[in-house]
């Protein structure tokens, strides 16, 4: 189990090495069973993101993978070597609770925070003073955390947890609690660090944020593993063979044309252009269709359409709650 | 830095920090000090000076009482009717009937009820006033009298400490005061052990911190850094009381203990000299024996014992106390959990108290022995001395409360790491107890 840890998973992530790997994990608390046989693994150098309703899993899984709790069955590799206690240095942790000490002063707290990950304090006093110069936070470094606001103690919470420069940093609902200014300091932040060689992990319900920042992600509904990958390929698997067609015409002559290569789901005609839905019959391919068209319509565009994060979402777990068979449609 | 170190440190730093502990700790010893100094010079005081009219109908005490500092007498052979009493500068008026040689009964009529200092004092100077003449219609000898009288002085020995002359009773009360001290540090710190870890459960920092170092980590660093605040306030109590008293002692006692000058002040005759100098002397052993109990105490030793004692039944106490906070969300809650969890301590305090009448009973020397009690009532066995004959039960005691303290620890430990991330409801004991078995 030390060599190589993508032995055993998807030929998409062989090319590159995994910076996690979470084998078969169990863990139950009493007769409750939180996570039920999890695998999957995390890229390194990219922004992951962990996704899953309320309840499914996350939690429990971010508190196995943090070394918060033990696993009942199954391990956790870190860059290909099962987890020790001292691996704990190497991973930074926002929960997505956040909380400091109300009393405590900022810089002091931050310094303390430092320590416990296992820096230096004048290391830990000199990579401060940079981050609190670039958010421009300094002012704060004497005052006491219950006279920032919640937003302020959220950026010092940030700044806590990234100090240490982890290899690997989980962030659970990263944006939530900051205005759209300090969500796009903490978004630049973010990419910057990947850009720095940092691993991502986020657990969010922002599908947004997913579809923008994440490289991969997995799913996680009902303390199992439904979904995971890259997050193009997911999309593509998700998608319903509906494209979108830019014509000049109108839905007559279109209907007429498209015949039976496929399925006039709607047709909306503007200005210059009209926009027709189609999804392609079971046999045939979008070649076909426009084959089909041509001799009766001027085509202008033709685009496909690959589903929101938020409908593969929905659908994912929809199918799971349901039969499972249907998720592969 | 080892990590633990860290979270001993900031738990000690940030509670020495605060105002609340300065406060504590200088005010602390002023106010027990004070209270002790103020209570004893209080008790030597009258609040008022007393006037008081002996209505003397059987003509045998005018004259003859004397008056002190704060009460003077005044004579007449007629009683003041109610209105007249009131309206007079008299506080008291003591009615003395025609047959008091033969009922014994005087009246004492106030305006305002008189200490039972200023009543004692009364009563007294009426009974050597009365005393004397009796001896002088019986026709006895007050030399003869005075020989016969007899008031016993009991004096206790052990005849296993070679008859010399016991001081246990004295000396268990003194272990009382100091069990009861320990009851009030080891509750007060498993307290502060308790709200600490609260409070890092409902900031939501908890999670942050068990990222970077296990759940026993930091519950045993919050455990020792509250441990040393104590022993800290502890020592800086002990200095500041010790010099306090002593120097208030010296200052507000200063007049008053000095015999030659009461004496002085009160400007008496040489006979009246010489009998009050022989009362002072009937109560001088009193005071000898007070200094004979001090010195009895092994002052060192007890102080040893308390310090250990603290140390362990703290760390056993507030182990499950740092279990009672982890488990619950927020202080309304820790009520239920609590009461079970100080009984045995209270228990304790019950079995010292009884220590004070009764210190070689059966039930004294369990409760010093098992280890819920034992830092209390051990502690009244160690200022009476006694335990030393027995060395190996205070062995027994001893490592018997580091066991459980390492026992409770262990148990806590598992609750607190399981609790500490357990939000909403308020869990049953089963639940707890379920706790301990989940895989950490």
């Amino acid at each position: 189990m030390g060599s190589t840890a993508c032995a055993g998973g998807p030929a998409i992530f062989a090319t590159i090495p995994a910076m996690l790997t979470c084998e078969h994990i169990v863990k139950r608390y009493g007769a409750h069973t939180a996570l039920d046989d999890v695998t999957f693994t995390v890229p390194a150098g990219g922004i992951f993101g962990l996704l899953g309703p309320n309840g499914a899993g996350k939690t429990s899984l971010i508190r196995i993978i943090t070394r918060i709790t033990a696993p009942d069955a199954g391990q956790v590799l870190l860059e290909g070597r099962a987890m020790t206690a001292d691996d704990v240095v190497r991973i930074g942790y926002l929960p997505e609770e956040r909380g400091l000490y109300k009393k405590m002063k900022v810089g002091e707290q931050a310094l303390y925070l430092a320590q416990l990950k296992g820096m230096a304090r004048a290391e830990a006093r000199k990579r401060l003073k940079e981050w609190f110069e670039r958010w421009e936070m300094t002012a704060w470094w004497n005052k006491k955390v219950e006279e920032l606001s919640k937003g302020m103690a959220q950026k010092v919470q940030f700044v806590s947890t990234v100090l240490h420069a982890p290899r690997l940093l989980i962030l659970d609902e990263p944006f939530s609690g900051f205005d759209p200014i300090n969500a796009e300091l903490v978004r630049q932040e973010i990419l910057r660090l990947r850009q720095e060689g940092t691993t991502v992990m986020l657990s969010t319900h922002n599908m947004g944020s997913v579809e923008e920042l994440c490289d991969h992600i997995a799913l996680i509904d009902r303390s199992r593993k439904v979904l995971d990958g890259r997050v193009r390929d997911i999309r593509r698997q998700f998608a319903t063979r509906t494209y979108r067609i830019e014509h000049k015409g109108n839905r007559v002559a279109f209907a007429n044309a498209l015949s039976y290569t496929g399925e006039l789901l709607e047709h909306t005609e503007g200005e210059e252009y009209s926009t027709a839905r189609v999804r392609l019959a079971h046999d045939s391919t979008v070649n076909q269709v426009l084959r089909q068209l041509l001799p009766a319509v001027e085509v202008h565009g033709v685009q496909e359409e690959i589903p929101r994060m938020n409908d593969v979402f929905i659908r994912a777990v929809n199918a799971n709650t349901t039969v499972p068979a249907d998720m592969t449609e | 830095m080892n990590k633990t170190l860290l979270i001993i440190r900031r738990e000690f730093i940030t509670r020495v920090r605060k105002p609340s502990f300065l406060i504590m700790t200088i005010l602390g010893p002023l106010l027990i000090a004070g209270t002790m100094v103020g209570l004893a010079y209080l008790g030597m005081q009258e609040s008022e000076d007393h006037l008081v009219l002996v209505v003397d109908k059987p003509h045998v005490v005018t004259g003859k009482l004397r008056d002190s500092d704060k009460l003077r007498f005044f004579y007449s052979y007629e009683e003041l009717d109610d209105p007249a009493f009131k309206a007079s500068p008299y506080t008291l008026m003591v009615d003395v009937n025609e047959a008091i040689l033969e009922t014994n009964t005087i009246q004492l009529f106030y305006k305002e009820l008189p200490s039972l200092n200023v009543q004692r004092t009364v009563q007294s100077e009426l009974e050597r006033v009365l005393e004397r003449e009796k001896l002088r219609v019986n026709q006895v000898d007050p030399d003869t009298y005075a020989r016969i009288r007899t008031a016993l002085n009991v004096q206790l020995f052990d005849i296993d400490k070679g008859g010399e002359r016991s001081y246990e009773q004295a000396l268990a009360v003194v272990g009382f005061g100091f069990g009861y001290i320990m009851f009030f540090f080891v509750f007060m710190y498993a307290v502060q052990v308790m709200r600490g870890v609260l409070e890092e459960k409902s900031n939501r920092i908890v999670e942050v911190l068990i990222s970077s170092v296990r759940p026993f980590q930091l519950m045993m660093g919050k455990i020792i850094g509250i441990a040393l605040v104590g022993l800290a306030q502890f020592t800086i109590w002990i200095v500041l009381t010790a010099t306090l008293m002593t120097v208030g002692t010296a200052v507000l006692m200063k007049d008053r203990l000095d015999p030659q000058q009461v004496l002085a002040e009160q400007q008496v005759t040489g006979e009246l000299q010489a009998e009050l100098m022989k009362e002072a002397g009937a109560s001088a052993p009193d005071r000898n024996d007070v200094m004979e109990v001090v010195r009895r105490i092994n002052i060192p030793f007890v102080l040893t014992m308390f310090v250990f004692y603290f140390l362990a039944g703290y760390l056993l106490y507030s182990s499950l106390f740092a279990a009672v906070g982890s488990a619950v969300d927020n202080e309304t809650d820790t009520q239920q959990f609590m009461f079970p969890v100080t009984l045995p301590l209270i228990v304790g305090i019950v079995i010292a108290q009884m220590a004070i009448t009764n210190p070689g009973s059966p039930l004294v020397f369990w409760g010093s022995i098992i280890p819920f009690t034992s830092p209390v009532v051990m502690m009244v066995r160690v200022a009476m001395g006694s335990v030393l004959e027995t060395p190996w039960q205070l062995v027994l005691s001893m490592v018997l409360l580091l066991g459980t303290f390492v026992l409770t620890t262990w148990v806590a430990a598992r609750i607190y790491r399981t609790g500490i991330l357990m939000y909403g409801k308020k869990p049953s004991w089963r639940e707890m107890g379920r706790w301990m078995f989940y895989k950490g």
